[in-house]
């Protein structure tokens, strides 16, 4: 199965759209509800931080038999200095941003945690792209 | 401890879910930082805050979380209400500070998530 998604920077009333929709389609497919709720927190803290620190994204969604593959690619500032972003506490969120919940620097370490695989690149001035996949033992 | 027993012991008001007054509530946790909350792995958690947007509940429905009590007099909007009537999560109000609402809860058996 196949799902794409846009995502709006700056736009918080529709941030979490996509991890929904995942959501319904996964609760139909698998029975392991912590399978289903860590690839969900994974997508919508990927989803918040393209609200929250880009401009415009789109989520690439690939259900197969054995795995869940999920990209969020956006246009934005980019990350320089990547590793310093994984670390936790590691913040550049506006007073905007924390004033709806969020900027605790907690986002990426928490989308490694609930991934079984996950990769992050980016170029400064272009955009950020991340995969995150989940190994599924049946479907 | 359900949903009932909730709503009195912080004198809250239900604001939706009615229909889900039975639910049990094992542990609790509170914050305004909803990337705090999307760490939590445990299930049957109710969450205090005083975060009242629609990204509480859409953490609320990422994370499995069946209760959000909104403490420090929140308001709850009906964008909210609608978000989560339709992902079964039970809403209250609550007057009182956060720290006052987690205590109550805590004296009276909820356990804490760590
Ligand atoms: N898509 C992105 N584009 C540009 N910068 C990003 C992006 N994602 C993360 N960052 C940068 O990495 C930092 C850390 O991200 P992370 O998600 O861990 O924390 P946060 O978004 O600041 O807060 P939290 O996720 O806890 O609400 C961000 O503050 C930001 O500087
Ligand atoms: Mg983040």
């Amino acid at each position: 199965m196949h799902f794409e998604y846009n995502i709006e920077g700056g736009d918080f009333s529709k941030a979490g759209f996509a991890s929904s929709q995942l959501k319904k389609v996964l609760k139909q497919l698998i029975t392991d509800h912590k399978v289903v709720k860590r690839t969900v927190v994974a997508l919508y803290e990927a989803e918040v931080n393209v609200v929250a620190h880009a401009y415009l994204g789109v989520v690439i969604i690939d259900i197969d038999t054995d795995k869940i593959k999920i990209q969020i690619n956006d246009k934005g500032p980019g990350i320089e200095d990547i590793s310093k972003a994984m670390e936790e506490g590691f913040s550049t969120a506006s007073e905007k941003v924390r004033e709806m919940g969020f900027g605790a620097g907690m986002g990426l370490s928490n989308i490694k945690n609930n991934s079984d695989d996950f990769k992050i690149t980016s170029e400064v001035g272009v955009g950020t792209k991340l995969e995150i996949i989940a190994y599924l033992k049946t479907i | 401890m359900n949903i009932k027993e909730v709503v009195d012991i912080i004198g809250g008001k239900l604001i939706c879910g009615e229909s889900m007054i039975n639910t049990e509530i094992e542990r609790g946790f509170a914050s305004d930082l909803m990337s705090d909350v999307l760490t939590l792995d445990s299930d049957n958690v109710l969450l205090i805050t005083g975060l009242a947007n629609l990204q509480a509940i859409r953490t609320a429905e990422m994370s499995d979380i069946s209760c959000i009590v909104f403490a420090r007099n929140k308001k709850i909007t009906k964008e909210m209400m609608e978000l989560a009537k339709e992902n079964n999560i039970i809403l209250i109000e609550c007057a009182s500070s956060v720290f006052k609402t987690a205590g109550k809860l805590y004296k009276a058996g909820i356990k804490p998530v760590f």
